[in-house]
């Protein structure tokens, strides 16, 4: 490692470069302090380019922890987060499943740390490509969490994270998800930020008293996590947690917008990103790489005269329940597009039940189908997805029910199976 | 060996208050007073799940006067290593404020070293994490109701091993010594100076340092409270605890156990057993192969110290 002492300064510039690459330059230029570095396929490319970096002397005062499990990989984060610096890691799949203990620990005890997850399914059988069930299974561990579908946003979306999870009425950690191997190893054009404008950005490294509820000090000596009876105060800490979800959902829309005004970039209200969604009967909603592709399927529909729109849900939680509500109001009917399973569920899929959810007893709002796609990284092609939109129209306009519908959810692109 | 008198004068100040709920001679109170007595106040603190979480005090009151955190049970060793890198962190960007002079330290029962931590702490050992990982070890998992550990000696009955332990205790500081970390120590808690000199030796080191404590329990070993002391002197005397440390890969006697290399200055081991009720199953020819462990295992020592010697020379 060089012990550099002078500050790397990165320059505005446009990079080819893999999704996992542009999460490693986004924790560069947000001057995470510490961080917690275990391989996992399709992640292990973001903590090799950092370990480059720091080694290099790119990342000046930067403390590179290599352990020896996500566990460990966690608890470091915690203990680094704790003492009062940014950091981050990067995980995925079995990784998050083995730390899941540490999950919840990060979050009761509110520290603002950000993890980039490249998803995959969950074994077994083995398997390592896109399929969200990784990220979406720590819902009730109290992390924010939130979908990419593009490289740029990889990059983007860690840098705003820095500026919700810090701020002193959040103090949340949050996991940025994007499907592995489809964003994690392909390449793209991704715009890297002049570092003034970033720092500018951001908010400031934590002070020298560290967080504001949470220290390591021996000047201020306190106990953390201690036990708690019943009558203690743990049942209002967790309502705090829930509140700081709420309020999160505000924060996350006024950091959006003035992400979009300082680099130039829309992610729609931060929380979700409407696609041509006026004079729209039938839509859908969907997240991660798919609404990249669906954004295609959408205009090519278009051309040909169907009116089509799409939701791309930005954030898993907090979950924009308003939005949707709203949303809803737009079109007759709404196909959720679940890439990720919540096994015995209404419909099968976590995004379809909460919008379901959402939408109860809502008047004047659309009809659900719900579909699960492309699970354990299966390709979606975008005559598959067109065909979904095709589907939806015609179930809007006749009634007729598609074919593959299992449990009242359309099981799509499902191998024939004597 | 730093006298009583000067150890008592240059360490007045206490860091685990009185008021914490331990038991009545508990051997973890004693350890983690003592230790905490050599480090000073510039020292922050990791406890994964043990008996230290909750004899601290329940929310909000606590008994520790220095930083001290609370940790999942498998989680100490690398919850202290991201600890003690972020105040080399915050050094970078604060200097001069002594953020570098904190010591980290986990500490842990043996359960949450030897059974569910020993993965984390291995991980800490071979990456060489600047902290000192103390493991109170009263051969038990206390907290929850005196279970067996790999640290339960044989023939001990605890919950889980109600006709006495079949298996023998786990070598954890030999474990340690194996990973060539710069610094191993057992302690007993009948030796206070002893422990105290340890830690202000451990505290001088960097990297990752592993001091193991034996620490008796009254409830959990059968015996009256004011035993505590006498129960972990006779365990030394026996020489079935033996006080050492490796330095760099050299092994050193300590005082109470060097004399022990004479085989006669040993007591026989029937007299710490005897007075321990987790002991009252143990039988005749137990107690004999347990004798003869104790025999072979200091020969090991004879022949490594001799090794050693050769090496010097």
């Amino acid at each position: 490692m060089v012990e550099s002492q002078e500050d790397f300064v990165q320059k505005k510039e446009t990079i080819i470069m893999k999704g996992n690459v542009a999460a490693a330059y986004a924790a560069k230029s947000a001057r995470v302090q510490v961080i917690g570095a275990y391989p996992i396929t399709p992640q292990t490319t973001v903590v090799e380019k950092l370990s480059e970096f720091v080694d290099n002397g790119d990342m000046p005062g930067t403390q590179y922890i290599k352990v020896e499990s996500e566990h460990s990989v966690f608890a470091a984060v915690i203990g680094a987060s704790k003492v009062g610096t940014r950091t981050f890691t990067a995980t995925a799949g079995q990784g998050i499943f083995y730390a899941h203990e540490m999950i919840h620990w990060a979050a009761g005890s509110r520290l603002p740390i950000v993890v980039s997850i490249a998803s995959r399914g969950a074994a077994p059988p083995w398997n390592i490509w896109a399929d969200f069930t990784d990220v979406i299974s720590q819902r009730d561990t109290g992390w924010l969490s939130s979908f990419c579908a593009t490289h740029q946003e990889i990059y983007d979306e860690i840098l705003m994270s820095y500026k919700v999870c810090e701020d002193h009425d959040i103090l949340l950690p949050k996991f940025i998800a994007y499907g592995g191997f489809i964003l994690s190893h392909t390449s793209k054009p991704v715009i890297l930020e002049e570092q003034h404008l970033v720092d500018k950005f951001l908010p400031p490294l934590p002070s020298e008293e560290g967080w504001p509820h949470i220290w390591m000090d021996p000047k201020r000596p306190m106990m953390f996590g201690n036990l708690i009876m019943p009558s203690g105060f743990y049942y209002e800490f967790r309502m705090k947690l829930h509140d700081a979800f709420i309020r999160a959902k505000e924060k996350i829309k006024s950091v959006a917008k003035e992400f979009e005004s300082t680099f130039g970039r829309n992610y729609g209200n931060g929380l979700i990103q409407e696609y041509k969604m006026n004079d729209v009967e039938v839509g859908v909603i969907i997240y991660g790489d798919l609404a990249l592709q669906m954004e295609q399927a959408v205009d090519d529909l278009r051309e040909e005269g169907y009116k089509v729109g799409m939701i791309k849900l930005r954030h898993f939680r907090p979950f924009p329940t308003e939005d949707i509500v709203e949303v809803a109001k737009k079109v007759k009917l709404l196909g959720v597009i679940d890439r990720a399973t919540a096994f015995g569920s209404q419909t099968g899929g976590p995004v379809s039940c909460e919008v379901k959810s959402a939408l109860h007893n809502t008047q004047g709002t659309a009809n659900i189908l719900p579909i699960i796609n492309g699970l354990g990284g299966r390709e979606v092609t975008l005559d598959q997805q067109k065909n979904q939109l095709k589907m939806l129209v015609k179930l809007y306009e006749t009634g007729e029910i598609p074919k593959d519908i299992i449990h009242g959810t359309l099981w799509d692109g499902l191998l024939e199976v004597e | 060996m730093v006298k009583l008198k000067d150890a008592l004068e240059s360490c007045q100040e206490e860091y685990f208050l009185p008021g914490n709920s331990c038991c009545a001679g508990c051997g973890l109170e004693i350890a983690l007073r003592w230790a905490m007595k050599a480090l000073g106040h510039k020292t922050a603190l990791v406890t994964p799940a043990s008996c230290l979480n909750v004899v601290v005090g329940l929310w909000p009151k606590t008994a520790p006067n220095f930083p001290f955190t609370n940790m999942a049970f498998a989680a100490g060793a690398a919850a202290a290593t991201g600890m003690s890198a972020a105040f080399k962190a915050k050094n970078y960007r604060f200097p001069g404020k002594g953020w570098d002079e904190i010591t980290t330290i986990t500490f842990a029962g043996d359960g949450g070293t030897a059974d569910i931590g020993i993965q984390g702490l291995s991980g800490a050992a071979e990456r060489n994490s600047d902290q000192i990982y103390v493991c109170y070890d009263n051969e038990a998992y206390m907290n929850t109701g005196i279970q067996r550990s790999s640290s339960t000696p044989h023939g001990a009955i605890t919950t889980t091993t109600t006709l006495g332990k079949e298996r023998y205790k786990k070598n954890l500081p030999a474990i340690m010594a194996a990973h060539e970390i710069p610094y191993v120590a057992t302690c007993s808690i009948s030796e206070p100076l002893d422990l105290y000199d340890k830690f202000k030796k451990a505290k001088s080191i960097k990297g990752c340092r592993y001091i193991h404590i034996l620490a008796p329990c009254p409830p959990g070993w059968g015996y009256q409270s004011e035993d505590s002391i006498d129960l972990a002197r006779l365990a030394v005397k026996t020489g079935s605890w033996i006080l050492y440390e490796v330095e760099d890969g050299i092994m050193k006697l300590s005082k109470k156990s060097k004399i022990l290399l004479d085989p006669t200055k040993r007591i026989p081991l029937i007299d710490y057993l005897s007075k321990q009720k987790r002991f009252s199953k143990i039988s005749e020819k137990d107690l004999i192969n347990l004798q003869e462990r104790i025999e072979r295992n200091w020969d090991q020592i004879n022949l490594e110290l001799k090794c050693q010697e050769n090496y010097g020379k």
